[in-house]
C-alpha cells in the first residue's frame, strides 16, 4: 500500500516507566544495556530472569505470528483447505518442541501475573509489564487468558523487529490517512459523512448498501469494518440470516473497559519521583506499586464503578512529536483501565464523567505536583463516548474480547472465521475477525486476500511473510 | 498535595557503554578509538594497530581488561555439591589453588556456557564466564547449603599474557609466580596491592590472568605497565586477542556456539558432542544437570559436529558455507583467520553429519572476497585438523622461561 508514500511515519519507542507510591521508579529501555542495569538495581536475579522472559515471549511471538498473517482453518467446515491450515499450525506446533509445546499451551491458557511471577521478583517489575496483559480487556492481571494479551500487544513490528512499538508522527490519524491517500491513488473513492443504514439483500446476496441519508449503491461485494453485531444486528435485516449465526453473534463479547482523557498542557509537567533529565518521561508513564492493584482496579470495574485507583497509560507525546502542538506546549494522552460501560449507578452524563477524569487527574498529580496547574483543557472519554464517537461497541478497543473462545476460528463466531458471511457477497474485514483488534491491518488483509479469491484472482499478498 | 520525606529520585541509569575499572588508562592509549560493547562495558577493540597488537601476544606481552566477565561466588557446605551438580565435570577432584575449564548444561544435554573454577577453598568457589548465569545458579542450588553472589562488579581483572609475562613478574619480584603450574592459582603481592594471580589464559601460551579489587585496579595496572617496558608489553584490544583465541582453539559463545538458556530457536543450541567437548563429562559422578540426556546421546552420532579446518591460500574464510563436492551445502563457518604464526589459514565451523563423522574428504569453502568494491567468488579446498592450532610447550613449562 506504499504507506511511507502517502505520509506515513513511524517513530520508535525508546523507553518508558512505572512510578510507585514512595517516588521509587522502574524504568523500561529499550537500550539493552540501559535495561539490564536498571533491572539490576531492582534485582540481579531479575535482570538474569528477563532474558528468559525476553526469549519465551519471543518465541511465543514468532509462533503465532505467521498465523495472525492467514485465514484461520475452519474445523466445522473442514474443507482441504482447513485440513492442510490445521496441519500448517499442528506442524509449527510441533516444530517448537515438547518443552516449548508445554510451554505455549500454559501460555495461552495462564494469567499475566503468573506468567511474570515465574520470571520476576520484583513487585514494580511485575506491575509495570502486566500492563499489556489487561489493557483494553474486561479482565485483571489474575485472570487466565491475560498472558496472551500482553503477546497481542507484543506482536507489533518496526523495520522487521518484532515486538517494536512505534509512535505515527502526527498521530494516530495520520494513519487512517495514508491509508486514504493511497486508497485513491490506486482509484479508490471516499464517502463520509453519512453512515450505513442498512446493507440491501436479496435471495440470500447482497446488492448494495442504503445510507441513512436515503442514498444508495449497488454492488455484489460489500466489505464492513464494522464488527460483527454491528454489522448483522444493527444493520442487517435478521430474516435473512440463519438463527445459528444470530444466536453467536448475540453471544459475541464486547465489555468496553477503558476511557480516555487528552489534555491539553500548557508546559511540560515534573514528576516528582524522575530524576532529573530522565530520558523515560518522553515513554509511557504508569503509577502503581504492584499487580494486586491493578486487580483491584479492575474489582471495581466488575461492579460497575470505574477504578478508584486507575491503571494508567500516561504518555506526552509532544516531547518526541513536535507536529502535535504548538511550541511550548504540551499534550497528554491518558489511557485508563478500567471504566465501565454501564455504571451500575446513575449514567455516564457530565458530573460523572467529571468525576472520572477526576480520579484520574488525582492520581496523576499525586505524582507530579504541577500537573493540575498546566491543564489547559481537556476532553473525558468514557466506554460510552468511545462507541458513540468511533463506534467501537460497548467501547472495547479490539472490536471484542481477545480471549481464547474468540479468538482463532472462533473469532467472531464459529463457522464465519474465513471473512465471509451468511449473506453471500457481505464480508467482514473488521478487528472482530482474527487475528483481532489493534492498529495492525492483519484482518483487512486477509479479508482481502478471501475476497480476492472469491472474485477469481489469483495474487500473492505476501501471505505469511 | 505536595509530599513530604522528598527524598532525590535514584538517577538515571547510564544509557550506552559504561567505562570499567581500568578506563582512564585504557582511554588514554585508545588513539584508533575503538570501543566495543561487553557486557556494557567500554571494552577496546584495538588501540593503535590490530596486527603489532596481536604479535605482541606471541612475542611479548601484552595486558587486556577482561573484567566485564561474569562473575559468581558460591559458597558453603554444599558448594562443592552444587557446583558438581552445575557442570560436566567432576569437581571433587579439583584441589584449593586451582582452576578447572568446565562446561554445563541443560536439562536436554545441550550447553548454557562454557567457562573457568576457581577452587578457593573446601567451601568457596568462585565460577568466571561469559553470560549472566545468576538465576541458573540459583536453580541448581535450590535446596542446597550454598549461597550464590554475583561478584562480577567486586573483581577487576587482567590478562597478561604473552611469551615474556612470567619475565615481566620476575622483575615485580612476584617469587610465588615460579611454582605456579597452568591452573594454578595463588594470592601474591603486585607493588602494595594482593592480587590474584592464576595461570590461565585464551591464547595457547604462557600467560596470567590478575584478580583484584576494582579500587586496586589502577595502581597494579600502573605497576604492571611500569616494569613492563623491558618485556616489550603492550596493551592491547579485542581484536587481537581474539586471534589468538582461534589459533590456540578455543570456543567462544555466541560467535561458535549459542547457549542453550538464549538461543531463540529450539534447534540452535548443541550438546557437548557437537562441540568435541565429549572428554569433559564425567558420566562416573553423581548426578549432574543434563546427565541423562547425555548418557543417551552418548550412545548416538550427533546431528552436526563443530570442526578446525585448514583451508586453503591466504583468504580467510569468514562467513563462509561449507560444500561437499562444491555442489551439496553442508555447513557453514563460525570463525576464521589467516595465522600469521602458523601461517596457516583456519577456520572453526559446524558440518552436517555425517560429513565431518565419516564422510570428511572433498570438502569446500566458498569464499567471498572483495576487491576494490567488486566481489569475487571463490571455492577453497579445506580438510579437516585434529589439534589446536597454536599450543606452545613454554605454556607449560614449570617454571616458566623468561621469553
Ligand atoms: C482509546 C484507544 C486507544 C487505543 N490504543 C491503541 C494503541 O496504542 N495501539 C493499537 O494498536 N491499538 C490501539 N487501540 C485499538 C485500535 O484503535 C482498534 O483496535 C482499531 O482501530 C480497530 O480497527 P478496525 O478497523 O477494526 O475498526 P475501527 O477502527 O473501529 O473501524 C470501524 C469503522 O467503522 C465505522 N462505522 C461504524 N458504524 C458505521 C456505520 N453504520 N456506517 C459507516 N461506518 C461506520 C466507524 O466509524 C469506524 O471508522 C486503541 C483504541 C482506543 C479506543
Amino acid at each position: 500500500m506504499e504507506l511511507p508514500k502517502f505520509g506515513l511515519q513511524v517513530i520508535p519507542y525508546e523507553s518508558g516507566a512505572t512510578f510507585d507510591s514512595k517516588d521509587g521508579y522502574f524504568a523500561y529501555f529499550s537500550d539493552h544495556d540501559a535495561l539490564r542495569r536498571e533491572l539490576m538495581r531492582h534485582s540481579p536475579k531479575d535482570a538474569d530472569n528477563y532474558e528468559q522472559y525476553a526469549r519465551s515471549v519471543m518465541r511465543q511471538c514468532k509462533f503465532i505470528k505467521p498465523l495472525l498473517m492467514r485465514t484461520a482453518p475452519d474445523p466445522v467446515r473442514l474443507r482441504p483447505r482447513d485440513v492442510s491450515e490445521l496441519a500448517y499450525i499442528l506442524k509449527r506446533f510441533h516444530g517448537l518442541g515438547p518443552r516449548e509445546m508445554a510451554e505455549t499451551i500454559r501460555f495461552w491458557t495462564m494469567s499475566i501475573a503468573e506468567y511474570l511471577d515465574q520470571y520476576f521478583e520484583t513487585s514494580i517489575i511485575k506491575a509495570h509489564l502486566a500492563g499489556s496483559g489487561i489493557i483494553g480487556t474486561g479482565l485483571g492481571p489474575y485472570s487466565p487468558g491475560t498472558a496472551y494479551v500482553l503477546l497481542h500487544h507484543y506482536m507489533g513490528e518496526v523495520d522487521g523487529a518484532i515486538g517494536a512499538w512505534g509512535f505515527a508522527r502526527g498521530g494516530m490519524g495520520s494513519i487512517s490517512k495514508a491509508l486514504a491517500r493511497s486508497f485513491e491513488a490506486s482509484g479508490g473513492e471516499i464517502r463520509t459523512d453519512s453512515g450505513v443504514d442498512r446493507f440491501a439483500i436479496r435471495n440470500g446476496k447482497v446488492r448494495g448498501i442504503v445510507l441513512e441519508n436515503g442514498d444508495e449503491y449497488e454492488a455484489r461485494t460489500v466489505v464492513s469494518g464494522m464488527d460483527v453485531r454491528r454489522t448483522f444486528i444493527d444493520h442487517t435485516d435478521e430474516r435473512e440470516l440463519p438463527s445459528d449465526f444470530l444466536k453467536a453473534v448475540r453471544r459475541y463479547r464486547f465489555r468496553g473497559s477503558s476511557g480516555k482523557l487528552n489534555i491539553a498542557l500548557d508546559g511540560m509537567p515534573t514528576f516528582s519521583g524522575a530524576p532529573k533529565d530522565a530520558r523515560f518521561l518522553k515513554g509511557d508513564l504508569h503509577f502503581l506499586d504492584d499487580m494486586e492493584e491493578i486487580e483491584r482496579a479492575y474489582d471495581d470495574w466488575k461492579a460497575g464503578r470505574w477504578s478508584v485507583s486507575p491503571y494508567v497509560d500516561f504518555l506526552i507525546p509532544t516531547q518526541i512529536d513536535p507536529t502535535m502542538a504548538p511550541p511550548g506546549k504540551h499534550y497528554a494522552t491518558v489511557f485508563v483501565q478500567y471504566a465501565p460501560y454501564e455504571l451500575a449507578e446513575g449514567q455516564w452524563d457530565d458530573a460523572n464523567r467529571e468525576a472520572f477524569a477526576e480520579t484520574v487527574i488525582s492520581k496523576i498529580a499525586r505524582h507530579s505536583p504541577d500537573f493540575r496547574k498546566l491543564i489547559v483543557h481537556k476532553e473525558v472519554r468514557s466506554p460510552l463516548d468511545i462507541e458513540r464517537e468511533t463506534g467501537l461497541t460497548e467501547g472495547n478497543i479490539f472490536q471484542g474480547e481477545l480471549t481464547f473462545d474468540q479468538l482463532l476460528f472462533n473469532r467472531p463466531v464459529p463457522g464465519y472465521a474465513q471473512y465471509r458471511s451468511p449473506v453471500r457477497g457481505l464480508y467482514m474485514c473488521g478487528s472482530s475477525t482474527h487475528p483481532g483488534g489493534g492498529v495492525m491491518g492483519a484482518p483487512g488483509a486477509n479479508a482481502a486476500r478471501e475476497i480476492l479469491a472469491d472474485l477469481g484472482h489469483k495474487f500473492d499478498l505476501g501471505a505469511a511473510a | 498535595m505536595a509530599r513530604k520525606n522528598a527524598k532525590a529520585p535514584h538517577p538515571q541509569v547510564a544509557v550506552g557503554l559504561e567505562a570499567g575499572p581500568f578506563h582512564e588508562r585504557i582511554a588514554a592509549l585508545n588513539s584508533q578509538y575503538g570501543w566495543m560493547d561487553w557486557m556494557g562495558f567500554a571494552s577496546p577493540s584495538v588501540l593503535d594497530n590490530v596486527e603489532f597488537e596481536y604479535f605482541a601476544i606471541r612475542n611479548q606481552s601484552t595486558l587486556f581488561d577482561i573484567s566485564p566477565m561474569c562473575k559468581y561466588a558460591i559458597e558453603g557446605a554444599d558448594a562443592e555439591a552444587v557446583v558438581n551438580r552445575l557442570v560436566t565435570r567432576d569437581i571433587r577432584k579439583l584441589k584449593p589453588g586451582r582452576v578447572a575449564y568446565v562446561i554445563w548444561c541443560d536439562e536436554d544435554g545441550n550447553v548454557i556456557d562454557d567457562g573457568t573454577v576457581f577452587r578457593l577453598a573446601e567451601d568457596r568457589f568462585r565460577l568466571c564466564c561469559q553470560e549472566p548465569q545468576l538465576a541458573w545458579l540459583e536453580d541448581v542450588a535450590w535446596g542446597f547449603d550454598a549461597t550464590i553472589r554475583d561478584v562480577s562488579r567486586e573483581m577487576a581483572a587482567l590478562a597478561l599474557q604473552g611469551p615474556t609475562s612470567a619475565a615481566l613478574l620476575r622483575a615485580l619480584a612476584v617469587k610465588e609466580m615460579e611454582q605456579l603450574k597452568p591452573f594454578d592459582f595463588a594470592a601474591v603481592r603486585i607493588g602494595r596491592k594482593v592480587v590474584e594471580l592464576s595461570r590461565t589464559g585464551f591464547t595457547g601460551d604462557l600467560g596470567y590472568e590478575l584478580w583484584m579489587k576494582p579500587q586496586d585496579a589502577v595502581a597494579v595496572w600502573d605497576d604492571l605497565v611500569g616494569a613492563g617496558g623491558q618485556q616489550g608489553l603492550r596493551v592491547i584490544g579485542y581484536q587481537a586477542v581474539e586471534m589468538a583465541r582461534i589459533e590456540a582453539g578455543f570456543l567462544l559463545p555466541k560467535t561458535d556456539f549459542l547457549s542453550s538458556r538464549t538461543a531463540l530457536r529450539t534447534d540452535r543450541p548443541s550438546t557437548p558432542f557437537e562441540l568435541g567437548l565429549e572428554r569433559m563429562i564425567a558420566f562416573d559422578k553423581p548426578h549432574f544437570n543434563g546427565r541423562r540426556a547425555l548418557l543417551r546421546l552418548a550412545g548416538s552420532t550427533p546431528r552436526r559436529r563443530l570442526v578446525q579446518m585448514e583451508v586453503g591460500k591466504d583468504k580467510p574464510a569468514a562467513n563462509a558455507l561449507v560444500y561437499h563436492r562444491k555442489k551439496k551445502e553442508v555447513g557453514m563457518v563460525t570463525s576464521a583467520l589467516w595465522s600469521p604464526t602458523c601461517k596457516q589459514n583456519i577456520a572453526y565451523a559446524w558440518l552436517d553429519a555425517p560429513y565431518g563423522e565419516t564422510e570428511s574428504g572433498d570438502l569446500w569453502v566458498e569464499i567471498y572476497l572483495q576487491k576494490e568494491i567488486r566481489w569475487q567468488r571463490r571455492m577453497e579446498r579445506c580438510r579437516i585438523a585434529e589439534k589446536p592450532f597454536f599450543v606452545h610447550q613454554r605454556r607449560s613449562a614449570t617454571p616458566p622461561g623468561d621469553y
